[in-house]
């Protein structure tokens, strides 16, 4: 019996991983990154001739938990039409019997990974908007993600937004989940049979990321999930957004161990220059108590454009100096150009006055 | 191509069943429990062994004697009639039966008498210690990692070698010999699909499929063997992430 080298075991685990594309529509490209249920595969779709990318599962189990997980997410995203939500394109069954899906090619990078190019605060808040738009579409549609956090998020080369990875998405009353078994081969999504409920994630299974899952989550409380679990978890996203560059400077920190999980850290923790208003909105979206929380995603996107407009924040009450301060600020051109009037018409009376 | 063992090294034969083999390694029949044995010796022995040697720190001839303990041990009846799936996975039954026997044997504080009353199997040791020096060491922290990765090895070596029947039987030797070249030999990656196709005299799209068809035998061999390795579907999921590289979800 031949004995195998170390990288030689190496490659047959990733051979014996690659999926058997032979009588499909698709072309193998490479191998663009691995997950918890599979990987994703950048293919040619030789019909069409462009290039998607291709979810598989790891297991030929077509009438498995992975596969029906992979299913539902692929009939979640085709819900969600959304310019920052990935489209789906194909499901199906390849012929070693892995369950697939094919969705758009995304050429960007991951938010931890372009988060050095943002080059002004503005910048990552506008992006933050931009994941708050998605997820608050996704919620209009009954879909809480329940996984948010930068590995998940997709930044574009023009700076598109999109909010990927939908595989732990739960959806509020069954609405467009099914228990149907994909075609043995691949059959656009419209084919498939009409959906019907599945309440596939058990209650007391814990699903997420640790420091991004909302504490209702980590205990397992599946059934009492709802906006607000999104809402915390885009509150840990806007925590990283602000110090990722003190986390990145201390060469200790990955995106998923820059959140902050269930425990929330005390006002003194967040770094200084901070402005204190976005604080207290990633504070108040990470509140322990979903009762604290923002009620919705939108109440969070609407002070976040509150601060960007130089407006007052709901989560940040503020005293009658600050607020004057402001308005003062807010208006400066104004108030400038009134100063600078009364002053040359002062002048201009002093000076006929002689 | 040598054996390493006349107890199914080099060409094992798996039931055909779902988990018949721990199944049929319980059977009152001999000869289905022989072979169900075969099969889980050939695949286990090696992994225990280095094990041995390494975790334990025992010397070569220590650990020839353990590993025919501990095996001859498995051939009785009982012993595996003690393994419940539903408390573990049974690489790590194996694994702790074995650290068991190495603490029962200092504890004894006796050497073992080789060829005593053990019942001897012909298991290639020279081998064995000849991969033994080709690996790095690993730290003791990482042994569990390290008997998991043995184990791997030794799953993936009876799969490549029933594939290479498998291609013989069915006039399909050039497919086995892609995998070869592409898969398991260093550098062959670096070759392009013309140049193989050229070297087997085949056409450049004949590689693609040839290979496709090759990995995906390969894929089945591995899974077949390791549904076979295992007690239950959660085990076998389980052990099927792990083996192919994934994250238990």
């Amino acid at each position: 019996m031949r004995w195998l080298s170390d990288n030689a075991l190496d490659r047959l685990r990733a051979a014996a991983d690659v999926p058997d594309l032979a009588g499909t529509r698709y072309r193998l490209v490479d191998k663009l990154g691995q997950g918890g249920m599979g990987g994703v595969y950048r293919v040619e779709d030789t019909a069409l001739q462009r290039q998607v990318a291709l979810k598989v599962i790891n297991l030929a189990d077509p009438d498995g938990e992975l596969a029906a997980r992979l299913l539902r997410e692929a009939r979640v995203i085709a819900q969600l039409e959304h310019p920052g939500i990935v489209p789906v394109h194909d499901v199906g069954t390849l012929p070693d019997r892995r369950v697939f899906y094919t969705m758009k090619l995304v050429q960007g990078k991951r938010l931890d990974q372009h988060i050095a190019q943002f080059v002004s605060l503005p910048d990552r808040l506008r992006a933050f908007q931009r994941v708050c738009e998605a997820v608050a579409f996704a919620h209009a549609h009954s879909v809480l993600h329940r996984d948010l956090k930068p590995e998940n998020i997709m930044v574009g080369p023009f700076g598109e937004v999109l909010v990927m990875d939908w595989g732990l998405s739960k959806v509020l009353n069954g609405a467009c989940e099914t228990n149907e078994k994909p075609a043995k081969r691949p059959i656009p999504v419209s084919a498939g049979p009409p959906p019907t409920p599945l309440p596939v994630t058990a209650h007391g299974v814990v699903l997420g990321t640790p420091g991004y899952m909302a504490p209702e989550q980590a205990r397992g409380e599946v059934a009492a999930l709802d906006e607000r679990a999104d809402v915390f978890a885009l509150g840990a996203l806007l925590k990283f957004l602000l110090t990722a560059e003190e986390s990145a400077g201390s060469g200790q920190t990955t995106a998923a161990d820059s959140g902050v999980g269930a425990a929330l850290p005390a006002p003194g923790a967040w770094p200084q220059r901070l402005p204190r208003a976005l604080v207290a909105i990633a504070q108040k979206a990470m509140a322990e108590n979903p009762a604290n929380r923002y009620s919705g995603v939108n109440q969070l996107a609407l002070d976040i454009a509150h601060y960007l407009d130089g407006l007052p924040v709901a989560a940040y009450p503020e005293g009658p100096l600050t607020r004057a301060w402001r308005w003062v600020c807010r208006n400066r051109v104004w108030i400038v150009l009134i100063l600078a009037y009364v002053v040359v018409r002062a002048l201009i009376f002093f000076w006929r006055g002689r | 191509m040598p054996d390493d063992t006349n107890m199914g090294g080099a060409s094992p034969r798996f039931p055909q069943t779902r988990w018949s083999l721990l199944v049929a390694a319980r059977s009152d029949r001999p000869g289905e429990r022989h072979r169900a044995l075969d099969a889980l010796i050939a695949a286990y022995w090696k992994p225990v062994y280095k094990y041995i040697r390494l975790r334990w720190n025992k010397s070569n001839d220590d650990a020839k004697d353990l590993t025919q303990e501990f095996f001859t041990r498995v051939l009785e009846k009982d012993f595996l009639a003690s393994y419940d799936p539903a408390r573990a996975r049974l690489r790590t039954f194996l694994r702790t039966c074995v650290d068991g026997l190495v603490i029962n044997q200092e504890k004894a504080s006796h050497r073992l008498k080789r060829g005593g009353d053990i019942q001897m199997l012909a298991l290639d040791y020279e081998t064995a210690e000849g991969e033994l020096a080709q690996i790095e060491i690993p730290a003791p922290e990482t042994m569990d990692d390290f008997f998991a990765r043995e184990w791997a090895r030794s799953l993936f070596s009876l799969a490549v070698e029933r594939l290479r029947q498998e291609c013989e039987a069915r006039g399909k030797q050039t497919h086995f010999l892609l995998l070869e070249l592409y898969d398991i030999e260093e550098g062959g990656k670096q070759l392009t699909y013309e140049q193989v196709a050229r070297q087997f005299h085949i056409k450049a799209t004949d590689v693609t499929n040839y290979l496709a068809w090759a990995r995906r035998e390969f894929r089945r061999i591995v899974l077949d063997q390791l549904r076979q390795m295992t007690a239950s579907e959660d085990e076998f999921r389980r052990e099927a992430r792990a083996l192919l590289g994934v994250d238990v979800p």
